[in-house]
């Protein structure tokens, strides 16, 4: 190891290599996996640029919990959560969401035929994958899609996790989301599909969508999904429910496309099964009375300490760790 | 998920001595207890060496050999074994150096004595947390504290940042890059009187 060329640099040019590199990890909106790739080398590539990565990035995240203190602070004089740095941005985009949490993790997908791509994130992860046909779909953590684009046909599988779609509108060659058995087709749009353990969603964002189940036994509902409209589909009975959300709480579900959670005194057990979803640590609460206490801010998805830290200083609660469990108690 | 950071190993020691270390646990293990001892180690060999410019490298082998041993098998205890693997390298360099007398490292042994005092109370170095660390941001230069501040405590991201500040993303991520490196030092290699009382 000390043999490695790479070693003849100084400390300080190693250290600004992986500062560097924290940066780039912590602060980049589209890591993708051959950036991963590029930085798994460079700390393969000697013990001492692991030890510079694993110090910045400590010191990285000691200045998370600057973060988390002043959003609490912030919470504490205002009902309303510190959510005015993303929200400007978000409005910006602003389009039309579509989520959708699925039941049954089983749903039988075909195997892939041989022009259909693959796209998945692992844990924390966060991907946009754009086409030739100016369309774009961003992947959020844990998430895996099959895409069918061809001149012909445009199909997407959700298989599991959550997608934004940007939709490139083409009224011949409709765009189609298919996610356990329900069908989502694009009128121009953007929209957001979520596949969760117990349901599906689809938002929208901007433009129109429509929603059904086409292959189900029950007799299909159409639903008609315009702006600012979230559909929940119940998959053992194929009920298509429609409400409507405020923008705010629209903008709010998209944070991660900012890589951050947005919370509105939301119940800690809810917030934690948020971050959960992103990070490989998993916070567990067993307490009903804990699990039931409100938290709120704007938290970045992989920061998990910054939720510790508000649990230990700001709300009085004890954390330990254990392995990757993270265990919130009184 | 409930696994315990010794799962996979047959008839784990409660401690991890003679346990080969997999990366996360050498990282975990690095963070824990030898990155605290950055402050002593750092006036150690600013004590014993005079060219300056010599220490960060210096630092970064003591860091390297312990790792490299630990990885192999963790120490008994981390505090002595990182002072002699200090010792032993500035030994070495003393030597090939051949300006200064190896009685100057004589003193190693009166700081060993400091070396075993019981680590600074987590729980009043949690407290004085922030407000260390917002000293810490006052220190540094405008640019990389407006960065810093700008992403960490308004969650801005890096374009945003770029427009607020009117200069590129490139730009962006140097400055918080240099902002770190400083932070860095502050947190680690500075005195633990700064950092227990700011």
């Amino acid at each position: 190891m000390s043999a490695d060329p790479r070693d003849a640099l100084d400390a300080a040019s190693i250290e600004a290599r992986a500062s560097d590199w924290v940066i780039a990890r912590k602060t980049s909106e589209d890591w993708t996996g051959a950036d991963q790739e590029a930085l798994d080398a460079w700390l393969a590539g000697s013990m001492a640029h692991r030890i510079a990565y694993w110090r910045m990035n400590q010191a990285w995240s000691q200045t998370n919990r600057l973060a988390a203190l002043r959003r609490s602070e912030a919470r504490d004089k205002q009902p309303a959560p510190a959510r005015a740095g993303v929200l400007p941005n978000m409005l910006k985009i602003a389009a039309v969401f579509v989520a959708v949490a699925a039941l049954g993790i089983g749903a039988a997908y075909r195997l892939a035929a041989p022009r259909d791509r693959v796209f998945s994130t692992p844990v924390g992860g966060h991907e946009v994958v754009n086409f030739a046909d100016g369309s774009s779909i961003e992947l959020n953590t844990n998430t895996a899609l099959r895409a069918r684009m061809t001149t012909d046909q445009r199909i997407v599988w959700l298989q599991k996790g959550e997608a934004y779609f940007r939709i490139k509108h083409d009224s011949t060659h409709p765009f189609i989301v298919m996610v356990d058995g329900h069908r989502v087709t694009d009128l121009g749009t953007e929209f957001l599909v979520r596949r969760g353990a117990r349901n599906l969603e689809v938002a929208v964002m901007q433009g129109r969508v429509t929603f059904d189940a086409p292959d189900s036994h029950t007799p299909s509902q159409i639903a008609l999904l315009t702006a600012g409209e979230v559909a929940t589909a119940d998959t053992a009975t194929d009920r298509i429910r429609v409400s409507k959300m405020a923008l705010q709480e629209l903008t709010d579900e998209l944070g991660w496309r900012n890589g951050v959670l947005v919370f509105n005194h939301t119940r800690l057990a809810e917030a934690a099964a948020e971050f959960n979803r992103y990070n490989r640590e998993k916070l567990v609460i067993r307490d009903a009375a804990v699990a039931n206490l409100e938290i709120g801010g704007t938290f970045q998805a992989n920061n998990i300490e910054a939720f510790t830290d508000v649990a230990q200083h700001i709300l009085n609660l004890h954390v330990e760790y254990h392995g990757r469990e993270i265990v919130v108690t009184r | 998920m409930a696994n315990t950071p010794d799962t996979g190993r047959e008839n784990a020691p409660p401690q991890r001595e003679g346990v080969l270390a997999n990366a996360s646990e050498l990282e975990e293990w690095f963070l824990r207890e030898v990155l605290p001892l950055e402050s002593m180690l750092m006036r150690y060999l600013q004590h014993n060496w005079r060219n300056e410019s010599d220490i960060k490298d210096m630092l970064q082998d003591i860091y390297v050999r312990v790792c490299e041993s630990a990885a192999k098998e963790f120490p008994r205890a981390t505090r002595p074994f990182v002072f002699t693997t200090a010792r032993n390298l500035l030994l070495n360099r003393l030597r090939d150096a051949q300006v200064v007398p190896i009685e100057a490292v004589a003193d190693v042994e009166a700081l060993q004595v400091a070396v075993d005092e019981p680590g600074p109370d987590q729980a009043a170095a949690a407290r004085d947390e922030l407000r260390r660390l917002q000293a810490a941001l006052d220190r540094l230069p405008p640019r990389a504290r407006e960065a810093l501040v700008l992403r960490q405590v308004e969650g801005l991201s890096r374009r945003e940042i770029a427009k607020a500040m009117g200069i590129g993303e490139e730009t962006v991520k140097d400055h918080l890059s240099a902002g770190l490196r400083l932070l860095s030092a502050m947190f680690f290699s500075e005195p633990a009187d700064f950092r227990r009382r700011p």
